[in-house]
């Protein structure tokens, strides 16, 4: 057990793949010299040579298009958007080229290309650097959609969505890139593109993925003092979603509520809602309740924390399930 | 700028708007009168039976891409994209390939695809909508048809990056990559991006432009100021125009291309300067935006009409030979009729393949909802059936 930021857990689980994949590549924006400008790939260059770290010119579809043609020829891009915001311009070239092409050629063409993005707000930042734009993704067949909320995941999650041969967007919080935590890296290899009860409870199952896992166990730690048992998910992965632990958990709590960043609108909370709805109706004794941004723009930096889900609209979701 | 003077250089003159009926400064190796000329800097020589095969690739080509409008009009394909007018410019370059180059197409090169000695009918397949063109690309060297425009020279910009990092350029050995696109898609951002990169990673990569007046009903002057060809040159990467029409004039310009690609001296474009003679697919009604006189004006500069004059004149074949190239062509557009024909609905279930490398749950389920809900209809119509 060591323990290490995500940012560190991340730049040890790329440089990993590295090691043991020579086919793979890391690419984007300042990913090289810099170290990227969070320094998940810091130190790459030095080691692995400016041939597999690639600082590429600033043009986001370019690195996605080019990343693709690149898997074409055999190898494994692993690509950096700079920020959430920043991902738009390539939005052609990852849904409906890198996520469409295997199944267009029938199985024959697969593109290991792995797309890292740090989204989402709560770090003081200016506008377009604080977006959660996983809903975009997950709505498209052909990505892999996950993310990682603590440096464990974080380390192996890469690893595994580098291994595979699926597109893969892979979702950084950015808001937890400094938090610490115990990593195993002899850990046995298993599927972490899975979800995961992050805590065991029973009166209510709180769902969230990558920032707002914190988020949800905090106050489930703070209900606790008031003598309620809840259940905390991390769902991991947002697209294909593993939906039976959610089952098996709302099946036995009776209530849940969904926390995530993103708008609430079409978000994956709505999908979550209307699986759960379908699948546990007899089990649930309250609406599904979601806990998410607002239905605006990502707000200034000043406003943040009353568009964000917290403690607070978390444990009073939870009191609106319980008084139903 | 004051005072600073920019070094004279030969240019093409600007292009008309409307579509031109002035002939821009191209290379031209064959007159549409069929009189071989001279270039300083490009020349092509070939063997007899090679100049005999060109002309058997242009007829052969502009018979299977009519058996498509011909399908397509007896309700065969859903759409067809014909390349009529083009054909020089895609057997020119298609020849000019070697077998270790690899070929991004767009989605109008029949031609290409011909001279490569590749199955034609995933095309067909593609516009039957009995699949949606997958092919073993690897083994073919030719991609799949990209219909969003110019979102194929950026794969074809990082497939060349990989080459150059695998090693293998340098020498005539070398292999280059050729990436296809219209002039509408110099417009995109994507192409513009590929230059960029292509540029700066030194990329074995040949952008080869057919540049056929149209986008749909947009002419050049809707594109750009400055043609592609000197677009080119404003991002480092060295840009030659020429005559789209003349199969000799494209094959040697794309040999020239292509050789410095695969020696290692990088990225270059190529535009051609042709015409699309059929409306932009089946679709289109071209008749909103061009006229009779334009299109008389292009008829004139038919790539396969200059030929065949330049090979009798030469004495290279004869009416004989010519003959029998009809023939071969009729035979080879009966044997694509009948495997187009015979191309049948695919099974329910195949959509839920290869979605992902291996099928999660979630679709997993949805494709047996899916069987089951095929089944409960079969179910009723016996039951229907029955009754009656």
């Amino acid at each position: 057990m060591t323990t290490m930021t995500m940012v560190k857990a991340l730049n040890a689980g790329l440089r990993r793949v590295l090691e043991d994949q020579p086919k793979s590549l890391v690419m984007g924006e300042d990913v090289g010299r810099l170290g990227g400008v969070f320094r998940v790939t810091d130190g790459l260059q030095k080691d692995f040579g400016a041939d597999r770290i690639i600082d590429t010119p600033l043009a986001e579809s370019g690195i996605i298009g080019t990343a693709i043609g690149l898997a074409m020829r055999g190898y494994r891009p692993i690509c950096e958007i700079q920020f959430d915001g920043f991902v738009y311009p390539a939005f052609d070239q990852l849904v409906s080229q890198l996520a469409k092409i295997p199944n267009r050629s029938g199985g024959r063409v697969r593109l290991p290309v792995v797309v890292r993005i740090p989204y989402g707000g709560g770090i003081g930042a200016i506008e377009h650097h604080s977006e959660s734009p996983e809903a975009y993704f997950a709505h498209t067949a052909g990505l892999k959609v996950v993310t990682c909320s603590n440096p464990a995941d974080a380390y192996w999650m890469i690893q595994q969505a580098a291994a595979g041969d699926d597109p893969v967007i892979f979702f950084e919080p950015k808001r937890r890139y400094q938090a610490k935590g115990e990593v195993a890296t002899d850990a046995p290899e298993r599927d972490l593109f899975a979800s995961r009860v992050v805590r065991e409870g029973t009166t209510a199952t709180l769902i969230a993925y990558g920032p707002t896992v914190d988020v949800a166990a905090n106050a489930a730690a703070a209900a606790a003092e008031e003598g309620l048992d809840l259940e905390v998910v991390d769902l991991r992965a947002l697209s294909p979603i593993d939906w039976e632990p959610l089952f098996a958990s709302v099946r036995k709590t009776g209530r849940a509520v969904v926390v995530h960043e993103a708008p609430g609108n079409v978000g994956i909370g709505a999908e979550v809602a209307a699986r759960l709805t379908e699948e546990c109706f007899y089990s649930l004794e309250a609406p599904v309740a979601r806990v998410t941004g607002y239905d605006v723009p990502y707000p200034a930096s000043r406003l943040e924390d009353d568009y964000l889900p917290n403690l607070d609209r978390v444990l009073d979701a939870v009191d609106r399930s319980l008084e139903y | 700028m004051g005072d600073q003077q920019r070094p004279a250089r030969k240019t093409a003159k600007n292009r008309p708007k409307p579509a031109s009926t002035n002939e821009p400064e191209f290379v031209q190796l064959l007159t549409p009168e069929g009189r071989r000329v001279n270039h300083p800097d490009y020349d092509l020589t070939l063997t007899d039976e090679e100049y005999r095969g060109l002309y058997r690739d242009l007829v052969v080509t502009r018979e299977l891409d009519a058996q498509g409008t011909a399908l397509q009009r007896q309700g065969q394909l859903g759409l067809w994209p014909s390349l009529l007018g083009q054909e020089a410019a895609q057997v020119g370059s298609g020849r000019a390939l070697r077998p270790q180059d690899t070929v991004f197409p767009a989605y109008r090169e029949l031609g290409v695809q011909w001279c490569r000695d590749i199955d034609l009918i995933s095309s067909f397949a593609l516009f039957r909508g009995t699949d949606l063109g997958g092919r073993d690309v690897a083994a073919d060297r030719f991609n799949m048809y990209a219909i969003v425009i110019a979102s194929q020279t950026l794969h074809a910009a990082g497939y060349a990056m990989g080459v150059a990092m695998d090693g293998a350029v340098g020498g005539d050995d070398g292999e280059a990559v050729v990436v296809y696109h219209g002039d509408g898609a110099t417009s995109e951002g994507d192409f513009n991006e590929a230059l960029v990169w292509a540029g700066v990673f030194n990329a074995p990569l040949v952008l080869f432009c057919q540049n056929n007046q149209y986008a749909i009903s947009e002419t050049n002057a809707r594109q750009f100021r400055l043609p592609p060809y000197r677009r080119a040159e404003g991002f480092g990467v060295p840009g030659v125009l020429v005559d789209g029409n003349d199969v000799l004039a494209t094959y040697a310009v794309t040999s020239a291309a292509l050789d410095r690609a695969r020696r290692g001296e990088g990225p270059s474009l190529v535009e051609a300067y042709t015409y699309r003679m059929q409306p932009h697919t089946t679709s289109d009604d071209a008749t909103r935006y061009r006229d009779e006189a334009e299109l008389d004006f292009w008829r004139a500069k038919d790539p396969i009409v200059r030929y065949r004059k330049w090979l009798t004149a030469e004495g290279l074949a004869d009416e004989a030979y010519f003959a029998g190239v009809d023939t071969e062509a009729g035979e080879l557009v009966r044997e694509l009729r009948a495997r187009v024909m015979a191309l049948t609905d695919p099974e329910v279930t195949e959509m839920f393949d290869n979605v992902y490398a291996q099928t999660p749950p979630c679709i997993a389920a949805q494709r047996a909802e899916a069987l089951d809900f095929q089944a409960s209809l079969d179910e009723a119509a016996i039951e229907g059936s029955e009754l009656r």
